[in-house]
């Protein structure tokens, strides 16, 4: 099988790549209710193919403060795995996982920040378990590693590893939302093409 | 603020205006924001560039992604429109180190090599640069203010600087 490119996909890989994206968040989702003993929906994973000029946009605007918990993915499957809050879910969402009342506009202490980290731990592990899984393939994150910043400043850094290789970035985003006290936020798996190509093979599927 | 046009500039894209435009890119990560201006013309150009080397890239079609091209691209654009590129002066903005990871691996400290490729080409051009505001390890937002070629710098928790 040739070289998948992201400006060539065809409805059948992205119903494919929707289907990991499926899979993936559904475990993490799953990780995040258990975790704080809440009721977690998932809404439908998106296979965004966007131009650069676009890619900071997709969480609500480039200059938009958002917190980004980021893995550099190795193994048979590469690339990076995100997650990513706004900073009043992620201030919720720190207050639950250590039983305080919440505060909206508290700054997030060394402890917080910790938390958030090993949150973001647990629920790429369990989406990245659940690929590995149904793949057979070995994917491997590295330790968390976390930025508070501007959506744009953030998602550079994915966009330019597809920047070396064509001129089109491909996020498989999912949102999830704890309704009652509203803490929303995206997990995004960014894989490298040269993966995708890798995950068909392991599925059995030829193009 | 006043009714001056704002004119968006995006990741891998740029553009040029005029007085009283102000070019703006917002979130500039690992990219390096790379200002031009013609002082006499009052004529900007921005461009918002991804990786510093179109050579060591095989799909290098879109210019505005790299430094080298961009920026040639971007002195033709601002000529067309009347400016003179002996008059032209720099600033530059951006280049972070947005994750820790990033300095394990050569290939992933991008953000260093925009800016050192950026003040490469503009030296090769003969283009001083007046300011920067470049490196460490957060995100900008930049303005070029084309009726006095001020660049203002805005990030997360550390307020506007003017460059």
């Amino acid at each position: 099988m040739s070289e998948i490119h992201v400006d060539h996909l065809n409805t059948f890989h992205l119903d494919i790549l929707r289907e990991i994206g499926n899979i993936g968040s559904g475990n993490a989702t799953t990780a995040l209710a258990k975790l704080i003993n809440k009721k977690v929906d998932m809404g439908v994973p998106k296979v965004n193919i966007l131009e650069f000029k676009d890619v900071a946009d997709i969480l609500g605007g480039a200059d938009t403060e958002v917190i980004g918990i980021v893995f550099d993915l190795s193994g048979d499957i590469t690339g990076m795995m995100m997650f990513v809050l706004d900073q009043r879910s992620a201030r919720i969402l720190v207050n639950l996982l250590m039983g305080r009342e919440i505060h909206e506009d508290e700054v997030f202490t060394d402890i917080d920040l910790s938390a958030l980290q090993e949150i973001g731990n647990i629920l790429a592990g369990s989406y990245l378990s659940s690929l590995a899984g149904l793949t057979h393939l070995k994917i491997a994150p590295s330790i968390p590693y976390m930025a508070q910043d501007m959506a744009g400043a953030i998602l550079s850094v994915p966009a330019i590893e597809f920047g070396k290789v064509g001129d089109k970035a491909l996020f498989i985003e999912t949102e999830f939302i704890e309704g009652k006290d509203q803490v929303s936020g995206y997990f995004i798996l960014i894989p490298e093409m040269k993966s995708f190509h890798k995950i068909l093979e392991a599925l059995g599927v030829s193009k | 603020m006043s009714q001056k046009q704002m004119i968006k500039v995006g990741m891998a894209d740029l553009n040029t205006s005029k007085e009283p435009g102000i070019l703006t890119t917002l979130g500039l990560g690992s990219c390096v924001g790379i200002t031009l201006y013609d002082p006499i013309e009052k004529i900007g150009g921005l461009t918002h560039a991804m990786l510093p080397d179109s050579t060591q890239i095989r799909d290098n079609k879109n210019k505005a992604k790299f430094v080298d091209t961009g920026t040639l691209q971007l002195i033709d654009q601002m000529i067309k429109i009347g400016a003179k590129q002996h008059r032209l002066v720099a600033k530059l903005a951006g280049g972070a180190q947005m994750f820790a990871f990033q300095k394990s691996n050569d290939l992933m400290r991008i953000g260093e090599r925009n800016v050192i490729a950026a003040k490469k080409i503009l030296q090769e051009l003969k283009i001083p640069i007046l300011a920067e505001d470049t490196g460490l390890n957060y995100g900008r937002t930049i303005e070029l203010h084309t009726e006095n070629g001020v660049l203002l710098v805005k990030a997360i928790g550390k307020g506007v600087k003017e460059i």
